[in-house]
């Protein structure tokens, strides 16, 4: 998804002619075309995330649709107070884009392993977060990121990671709503980033009539989508390859327990979350190894 | 007691089997530190296999993460994995041979992977040592690329400003970062005076001439005169192997088996 990502962003720049890419010295065989067809829009900024995010914000002001790459954490984490206050507080148009979410770094080690970008950015005011599941997800992302005006994030996975959506048609995502995978009773799945591909293939395997959605917009859900998604289901597992902690479940929890307190909705539905429990995993392994060990499978989840 | 040479050697070639075996990339930076770990792990550290925590060992920190083949390899030969099997468990699932150095294992300091970490948390050890006026000492092993980060920089300011004169930060400058040279991508020189600058002492050394950096580290580690030192060992990325010498492309790829095959006799030929 990483490839498709930075392949899309590539065409979409020959019309969006304020498209300018900053790497902080990363995308060695990805990024070579890009900077071959727009020298005067590309830069390496060096192994110094919080300048690059820096002069992406500068650059934002004088009227640059900006992306900055890495890798996980380094975007993110590391120029965080960048992010929030050069970025955010200033509405600069400024996508941090990250490739290697989760533990799609697995062998790499904790410095490599994104498990805490979620929280973190979703905190910030004005930022737009993204996790896409699959290359059609990474595809729409490019799409909507490159005609977004003000901060944004986006979280890819990295490569080989199996096709979840129809290949044929373009994927129709929209920030505060879901897409729609498997039809279900009773229970729903709902899942983003590339976790969302395993957790299909788990309720097939089971022959689980659950219900599986997909969720690339991370924060400002649409009311009407969750009253009537509380309506349709008993129980909702939200499953995040992230730290449990303030993630992609804790925001669910927070918009539906928002509309029960306000009234809106008169039941909350059952929320369990999926995700790495609050821990570091400091062994090697692959993706798959890594989120077993994490838990992150429906097989704890009662059925 | 193992020459400084054969470590050198020995190390070089462990490398090259961890990283064709496990399909692992970054043989290039491995290679342009190696004989600066061979030196300090054979002569300059005062560190024990039997007890990795001794209060009283010298600190290293080894900020280039990402060449953990050869910290590995050089803390293998020293003894310190013993019930360990490194090249068996090197990134296997549930081992901490992580492809990024993991201070899980004995000897390890800190975890590092995350560039532009290690020099600031060295001097937070060097500072602890003069607090307390301990003898011992610590070095610290930086890439060139990774001077690109700010935090560094704020570290070498602060080095400076209390008189770290315990502290050695060595510079592997082997001139290639991830995506290029580091002349064109973040230019460093004149790296020797912005040092002088920051009010370290600076010495300049081929980082491959083993009785040269043996003398500097030597003097270094036993000066303690107000100042914290910083070597700067010119490299080769690449270094000991013809074909992968100044080549970005070895910051990636891992050696295939012809690649070993020839790469094994150049190693051996030394
Ligand atoms: C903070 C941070 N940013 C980016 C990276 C990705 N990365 C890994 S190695 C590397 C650069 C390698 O060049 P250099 O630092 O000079 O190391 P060496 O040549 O010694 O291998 C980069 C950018 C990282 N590990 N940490
Ligand atoms: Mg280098």
């Amino acid at each position: 998804m990483r490839n498709t990502f930075i392949n899309t962003l590539c065409d979409l720049a020959e019309k969006h002619d304020d498209i300018f890419l900053l790497c902080g010295d990363l995308g060695y065989s990805v990024l070579e075309p890009f900077a071959a067809r727009y020298p005067d829009r590309f830069l390496n900024a060096g192994i110094a995330e919080q300048n690059m995010t820096q002069v992406a914000a500068g650059l934002a002001r004088e009227g640059y649709n900006v992306f900055t790459y890495s890798i996980g954490n380094f975007p993110t984490l590391r120029a965080m107070e960048q992010v929030r206050y050069d970025v955010c507080y200033h509405a600069a148009n400024v996508k941090v884009v990250a490739v290697g979410a989760g533990y799609a770094y697995g062998p790499q080690g904790v410095s490599h392993h994104t498990t805490e970008d979620i929280a973190m950015l979703r905190a910030l005011p004005g930022m737009t977060v993204c996790a896409p599941a699959d290359a059609g997800e990474a595809r729409a992302a490019a799409l909507f990121m490159a005609n977004h005006v003000g901060p944004g994030y986006v979280r890819l996975n990295k490569s080989g990671e199996p096709v979840l959506h129809d290949a044929s048609r373009p994927v129709k995502m929209a920030p505060g709503e879901f897409v729609p995978v498997k039809d279900g009773q009773g229970t729903l799945v709902l899942a983003t980033g590339a976790i969302v591909t395993p957790m299909l293939i788990e309720l097939r395997d089971n022959s689980l009539d659950w219900a599986l959605w997909s969720a690339p917009f991370i924060g400002g859900y649409n009311r009407e989508t969750l009253v009537s998604m509380s309506h349709r289901f008993q129980r909702i597992v939200t499953v995040e390859e992230h730290q449990l902690s303030g993630g992609f479940g804790s925001s669910i929890i927070e918009a539906l327990s928002d509309l029960y307190a306000t009234g809106v909705l008169r039941q909350m539905p059952k929320v369990e979350r999926i995700g790495v429990p609050n821990t570091f995993i400091s062994t090697s392994g692959t993706q798959e190894y890594l989120r077993q060990v994490a838990g992150l499978t429906l097989a704890n989840v009662s059925r | 007691m193992t020459s400084t040479p054969a470590y050198a050697k020995q190390l070089r070639q462990r490398v090259l089997e961890l990283c064709s075996r496990k399909r692992t990339s970054h043989i290039g930076g491995a290679f342009s530190v190696a004989d600066i770990l061979a030196v300090l792990y054979a002569e300059i550290l005062d560190i024990t296999a039997d007890e990795p925590d001794a209060p009283g060992r010298d600190r290293l920190f080894f900020s280039k993460g990402h060449a953990c083949t050869a910290l590995y390899a050089m803390l293998e030969l020293r003894g310190f994995f013993k019930g360990y099997d490194l090249l068996e468990q090197f990134t296997e699932n549930g081992t901490y041979f992580t492809s990024h150095v993991n201070h899980n294992l004995p000897g390890v300091e800190l975890s590092t992977g995350s560039l532009g970490h290690a020099l600031g948390v060295s001097c937070g050890s060097a500072l602890a040592g003069k607090r307390r006026r301990q003898p011992w000492s610590v070095f610290s092993i930086l890439s060139d690329g990774e001077l690109d980060e700010g935090s560094n920089w704020e570290a070498i300011l602060f080095a400076a400003h209390h008189k770290l004169d315990n502290l050695v930060a060595v510079i592997d400058y082997n001139k290639i970062q991830s995506f290029g040279a580091v002349s064109e991508i973040m230019n460093l020189e004149p790296l020797a005076d912005k040092f002088k600058a920051f009010n370290w002492e600076v010495e300049e050394v081929d980082g491959h001439a083993l009785p040269a950096l043996q003398d500097v580290f030597m003097r270094f580690k036993e000066s303690r005169n107000g100042r914290p030192k910083c070597v700067i060992a010119h490299t080769v990325k690449g270094k000991g192997v013809s074909f992968m010498e100044n080549d970005l492309a070895w910051h990636y790829r891992s050696p295939s088996e012809a690649d070993v095959l020839k790469a094994i006799s150049e190693l051996e030929a030394v």
